[in-house]
């Protein structure tokens, strides 16, 4: 084996309250691809950070060419020839082609303004390369995103990169797609390039991969040639622990159907999603990021329209457009994002909470102030919101007091049914059992439940119950005490058959 | 929301009181009743416009067509009462806010349903308002002398030593605050503002909002359109010309964030106040009008810099000695 073009040792990298990487070891050689593997933040992004000058590591090097480096930002780290291709593009939209491929080191001739038929004239050539018939001078915006990814390679090889990370590059491309994207790889690794290639399906990673790395948790949990493992070796290894006895799970009678969903479908996202729901019972939704189930309940809550299926709540058919509609029928929808998608952090707290059914506080022509307080107070003392008082504005309050508030509004509505997206992203692990217990005093009230994570440990402490999506559809559902986690992953990952 | 936003009022209002008792010893003509009552009158317009505004520019957009309405509703009011002088002068008043209505439905329309840009919107209605008031009118002027005597003499009307305008904007004050507080339509607009992803999962439709605003904006305009003609006796093409640019600026004095979702009935006749004080104290002063252009320009720049400062977003709460302070606090 020849020398490494990169390598890492020791690199760990804290965030507060949050461990992202611990000790990562990692070396990449010329003319390999190696593909990182591991669980939604087990770290995969982190370490392409730290490799792109985004984020600097708390502790350990960065070697290349055998020469220890610092990367202070982005620039240093083209500056190394790594070039790294993003799961969605970042460039330029409204700039041409040879633009976005030139961006940051433009040729300049002797006036020292660009130099725009240079500037052309090599867009063409690296783009010739790379067998992509794309005109330098078209507008990003115009282009799909599979030929944004050629341009984006393109930019790699302007900057003579040695090491070419991509980071789900196949996330949006069709098949076609993907085997042109894997014939450039092939071609890049020919020409003696180190490729960093991070996926969540197997079938790619075992196609194009000469190596791999596993993460779990921010740790390096095993590596070597693709050729020494199986799948099931694989999910294994991603998993790893034991999972069943982390959040102790409240024992809940179920009771009778409330929701019943039936073929729903979108014409690009998700198609026939099918599920009943009883009263009491915890749902989890399982799957990779993408795989279709946030779409799929934002079309049964009324966001996005649903072109099929039918929605019932107690056996009676609803007729869903608007999320009001959905409010009206007893069910919540408390988005992933609470900062973006639930916060309004200009009002106080209790024109929040109070905002999902504004209707409930009218007491002849207006709205009742006091009817608001009470709810406000009730709700508020419930979650045990931290203010100052129930008038204080949101964006006074710390982010997990933002969250409650969020929570607390939603539950205003008095659901039937509360869909949770992601409830404990990003939030601390103290917190998050707090979040968990309260899962279970939902469904303990009579509320029926849909759990949206993407984080199995969490699925399996808490659901009655998991459906794994995989592209939009369901693949399998688990009832709990006959699942493993290794099914569930394998379910979500195309790798099914082999953990079983 | 309620306590910074007090503050805030408390200041600007604070401001106004030294600035006045200031002016007022040095000229004690300005405190006199008379002009007291005279600035209220001059500055009624602004009153109302400047809410109708701040309604706008909650939901995020922005209505700089407002003046261009005024003129051409106001153009409309003193057509009527030019060719039917019979009819009652409420109905005169009425094709006054009936067109300005159906103006700011047209804007309303075009940003909610087409999604174009508010600020493209109303700048392309601006002109088209403007130019409407040239064709219809055929390119003439309404005069005093072909205006009715009553459709004249109501803004001059006094009740309790107030202009008729003045107990107008008292009222469409009153409204709006009643609108904006106590009910859910008004509670909507601060939500679509403040947060529109939010909203809209909320259940709260951007485009009905987004309609009800801009038709409240026309309105508005339309009433001002009939009393700026009848107090002034005079309609033209050009009346109000660049008076959208003072009612903005009347609301980002009064604390309203042009990014929206945040501003108040009080904050924002205090804006329009201050403006209307600046522009009637000057003269006394016997100040150049030149400098008013500057100095509401000044004034303007400070309350935004003020507001920039205090919509900072809070810290985190690290290091363990300020979280320590932070608990103290909440």
């Amino acid at each position: 084996m020849s020398d490494p073009i990169l390598t890492l040792s020791g690199v760990s990298k804290s965030f507060p309250g949050v461990r992202a990487l611990h000790d990562i070891s990692l070396s990449l050689q010329p003319g390999r691809v190696t593909a990182v593997i591991g669980e939604n933040g087990a770290g995969k992004s982190t370490i392409v950070k730290i490799l792109t000058g985004i984020y600097r590591p708390d502790a350990g090097e960065i070697r290349v060419g055998g020469e220890q480096k610092h990367f202070s930002s982005p620039r240093d780290a083209w500056a190394a020839g790594i070039a790294a291709i993003h799961q969605e593009t970042v460039m330029f939209d409204e700039l041409s082609v040879a633009e976005n491929i030139f961006t940051g080191h433009m040729p300049t001739g002797s006036t020292r303004l660009v130099d725009w038929a240079e500037m052309r004239k090599k867009s063409a050539e690296l783009l010739k390369r790379i067998d992509a018939p794309i005109p330098p001078e078209f507008k990003l915006k115009r282009l799909s995103v599979a030929q944004k990814h050629l341009v984006e390679i393109a930019r790699a090889l302007s900057h003579e990169a040695r090491v070419v990370i991509m980071d789900e590059p196949t996330a949006a491309l069709s098949a076609n797609e993907i085997d042109d994207l894997f014939r450039i790889v092939e071609q890049l690794k020919a020409e003696g390039r180190a490729i960093v290639f991070i996926s969540h399906k197997f079938d790619e990673i075992f196609r194009i991969a000469d190596d791999f790395v596993c993460l779990r948790d921010g740790e390096k949990v095993g590596e070597g040639p693709i050729s020494s493992v199986t799948e099931a070796q694989l999910v294994r290894m991603m998993v790893g622990r034991p999972v069943d006895q982390v959040f102790p799970k409240r024992d809940v009678p179920i009771g009778e159907v409330v929701l019943s969903v039936k073929n729903l479908s979108n014409a690009t996202e998700y198609a026939d999603v099918s599920f009943d729901l009883r009263r009491g019972e915890i749902l989890g939704l399982y799957g990779l990021v993408g795989a279709g189930r946030t779409e799929a309940m934002q079309g049964l809550f009324g966001i996005t329209p649903v072109t099929r299926g039918t929605v019932s709540l107690d056996g009676r058919q609803l007729s869903i457009h608007s999320p009001s509609d959905a409010i009206a029928a007893g069910i919540s929808y408390v988005p992933e994002d609470r900062q973006d998608q639930g916060a309004i952090l200009s009002l106080g707290i209790r024109e929040n909470v109070t905002l999902a059914n504004l209707s409930k506080y009218v007491r002849g022509l207006f709205l009742s102030r006091p009817a608001e307080q009470e709810a406000t107070r009730s709700l508020g003392r419930r979650l045990a919101v931290k203010a100052a008082n129930w008038e204080q504005r949101l964006g006074e309050l710390s982010g997990g007091n933002q969250q409650k508030v969020v929570i607390a509004k939603w539950l205003a509505t008095r659901p039937k049914v509360i869909v949770l997206d992601e409830p404990t992203k990003g939030i601390d692990v103290g917190s998050k059992a707090a979040v968990h217990d309260f899962i279970g005093e939902l469904a303990q009230d009579g509320l029926a439940v849909v759990l949206i994570s993407s984080e199995l440990p969490e699925v399996m402490g808490l659901a009655d119950r998991v459906i794994v999506m995989k592209e939009g559809r369901i693949v399998d559902e688990f009832k709990r005490g006959a699942w493993s986690a290794e099914q569930i992953v394998g379910a979500a990952t195309g790798a099914a058959k082999e953990a079983a | 929301m309620k306590g910074f936003v007090n503050y805030r009022e408390l200041a600007l209002g604070l401001i106004l009181v030294v600035g006045v008792a200031a002016i007022g010893a040095y000229q004690p003509v300005f405190l006199a009743w008379e002009n007291i009552s005279d600035l209220l009158t001059e500055t009624s317009v602004l009153f109302m416009m400047a809410l109708a505004q701040m309604v706008v520019i909650l939901t995020r957009g922005i209505d700089l067509s407002v003046a261009a309405n005024l003129a051409l509703s106001g153009m409309i009011a003193a057509l009527v009462s030019q060719y039917y002088p019979d009819t009652p002068l409420l109905l005169m008043i009425l094709a006054g806010v009936i067109t300005g209505l159906v103006l700011g439905l047209i804007n309303g329309g075009l940003i909610a349903f087409l999604g174009i840009p508010p600020i493209v919107v109303t700048l392309g209605t601006l002109a088209v308002y403007r130019g409407m008031i040239i064709i219809i009118a055929g390119g003439d002027q309404v005069n005093a002398s072909e205006m009715g005597a009553a459709f004249q003499a109501f803004p001059k009307q006094v009740l309790l030593g107030l202009t008729s305008p003045v107990w107008i904007a008292i009222g469409v004050s009153i409204l709006f605050w009643v609108f904006l507080n106590l009910t859910r339509a008004g509670r909507g607009l601060y939500a679509v503002g403040g947060n529109p992803v939010a909203a809209r999962y909320c259940g709260i439709d951007q485009k009905k909002q987004e309609m009800l605003a801009y038709s409240i904006s026309g309105a508005v305009a339309g009433l001002c359109g009939y009393l700026w003609v009848a107090r002034y006796g005079v309609a033209y093409s050009e009346i109000a010309n660049g008076y959208e640019l003072t009612v903005i600026a009347a609301c980002v004095i009064g604390g309203v964030s042009i990014g929206g979702g945040v501003g108040s009935v009080a904050g924002t006749l205090l804006g329009a106040l201050f403006l209307g004080i600046v522009m009637t104290a000057l003269p006394v002063l016997q100040i150049s009008p030149f400098w008013q252009m500057a100095i509401s320009g000044a004034v303007i720049l400070a309350a935004v810099v003020i507001n920039a400062r205090a919509e900072k977003r809070p810290e985190k709460l690290i290091l363990p000695e300020a979280r320590r302070i932070g608990r103290v606090r909440a």
